[in-house]
């Protein structure tokens, strides 16, 4: 039984406005029987620094990719994760996160490739619920482990491999990282490592549309008219496209996937978490530099 | 006598305990980070900020006349993992030999047993920290 969605007029706009909540409907749900509020952050300490009460911590390094293959959990693996967390099949799961819900929507895309159906973001994330001065909690509550099913990954309708992305030229990319990542100058985030990568650049023909560009500054998303001039017209999608976004291991362009999903309704949108750190290492794959998005190579199917 | 430089005990600190454990141990690093003394905390710019760091932080190092090191750290409270490694740096050099700051391995951020837990970009950025300390040391002897 999932717990009432959040009806905030805000949020009535958007293709699905079932899977967000604002910090003032949390708020005033957090103990509701069924909801499983969980925290999802960049830092692997934050959530210990103070966390919104009644929520778990997820951790996307430690937890939700695979210790040994770069890779997901298997569906054991995302069984026995949730099992510890306390989450049900049937829960309604909030995810929040630090950066703009950069994480949380990392996290809620992994939950997707298991089809965990209700899974919902906190809009505006960890930094908006403290910008308002609502509570934090050191306290971590004992969890009552659950016997969550294993259900294999299906990763087909929003994952997409490098293959995938070869077959998919002549169909839109949008790649959601920095302009200097871009066009080349670096490979990694501006004040981030250069670490990653081999060349610089970017997949032929994907269109350039940074992931922040979809958030407020109060970290919420953007409203829908701002969403629609940003993808459909500056970036020329239409609703019936079929879309690739990327970044550089794929956590960025998950935000961009969830934006695409969710708020404008695109109902074929895949992640390529290979993203920047496979294609620009792959020998042979086709690579622009520059600011111009040049031209899409025939597609290899 | 300036004190040694304890990474063989913090290392020994970290290992001892397991990896859920010593994430806990950073976060009490990073909760005791010392506040930067006024002459810094009024002069930012002062300070070095260390690029390759995902949070902005900032150092400064001194040297003393008796060639003892002396750090400055400033990192946000939402960055609590950066905090951790500034905070160990500080408990592992300051006060030590300018000498003994420059012989410590680069490899020190790596040997805490925290490469499981915290991402390769992270790692990365403490040893950065490190990095800059000594090329800061190195300067200010020269």
């Amino acid at each position: 039984m999932p717990v009432a969605f959040d009806t905030a007029p805000q949020h009535a706009e958007y293709a699905h406005p079932e899977v967000l909540v604002t910090t003032k409907w949390l708020a005033e749900n957090l103990g509701t029987p069924g909801l499983v509020v969980l925290e999802s952050d960049e830092d692997v300490l934050l959530y210990q620094t103070g966390h919104i009460p009644t929520a778990r911590k997820i951790d996307w390094f430690t937890e939700l990719n695979d210790s040994v293959v770069r890779d997901y959990l298997d569906g054991e693996g995302f069984a026995k994760l949730l099992s510890e967390k306390g989450v049900k099949r049937s829960d309604t799961v909030v995810l929040y996160g630090d950066k703009s819900n950069w994480w949380a929507s990392y996290a809620l895309w992994v939950f997707k490739l298991f089809g965990h159906e209700d899974v919902r973001l906190l809009d505006g994330g960890r930094e908006k619920w403290i910008e308002e001065g609502r509570e934090l909690t050191r306290e971590v509550d004992p969890v009552t482990p659950s016997d969550y099913p294993v259900v294999e990954r299906h990763d087909a309708p929003i994952r997409a491999f490098r293959d995938d992305v070869a077959a998919h030229f002549g169909n839109p990319l949008i790649d959601v990282r920095s302009p200097q990542e871009y066009s080349g100058e670096r490979t990694h985030m501006p004040d981030y490592p250069q670490e990653g990568a081999l060349k610089g650049g970017h997949i032929p023909s994907a269109k350039s549309v940074p992931w922040a560009k979809a958030a407020n500054e109060d970290k919420t998303f953007k409203s829908l008219a701002d969403l629609k001039t940003l993808y459909f017209e500056e970036a020329g999608l239409n609703p019936d496209d079929q879309v690739i976004a990327y970044c550089r291991i794929g956590e960025r362009s998950s935000h961009t996937w969830f934006v695409l999903t969710y708020l404008l309704g695109l109902k074929n949108v895949r992640n390529y978490d290979g993203s920047w750190t496979e294609w620009g290492s792959l020998v042979g794959a086709p690579i622009v530099k520059g600011d111009a998005p040049g031209e899409a190579p025939a597609p290899k199917r | 006598m300036s004190k040694t430089v304890n990474t063989e005990a913090l290392v020994e600190d970290f290992l001892a305990i397991p990896l859920r454990d010593r994430l806990t141990l950073l976060l009490e690093f990073s909760d005791n980070l010392p506040a930067l003394p006024a002459r810094y905390a009024d002069h930012p710019d002062l300070l070095e900020r260390v690029e390759e760091c995902q949070s902005p932080v900032y150092l400064f190092v001194e040297v003393d006349e008796a060639k003892e090191v002396h750090l400055f750290f400033t990192a946000p409270a939402e960055a609590p993992t950066t905090r951790g490694f500034a905070s160990v740096l500080h408990e592992a050099l300051d006060g030590a030999s300018a000498e003994a700051v420059l012989a410590v391995s680069a490899d020190f951020p790596d040997q805490l047993g925290l490469s499981e837990a915290v991402s390769p970009l992270r790692m990365n950025g403490m040893r950065a920290m490190l990095a800059r300390i000594k090329r800061q040391v190195r300067e200010k002897l020269a």
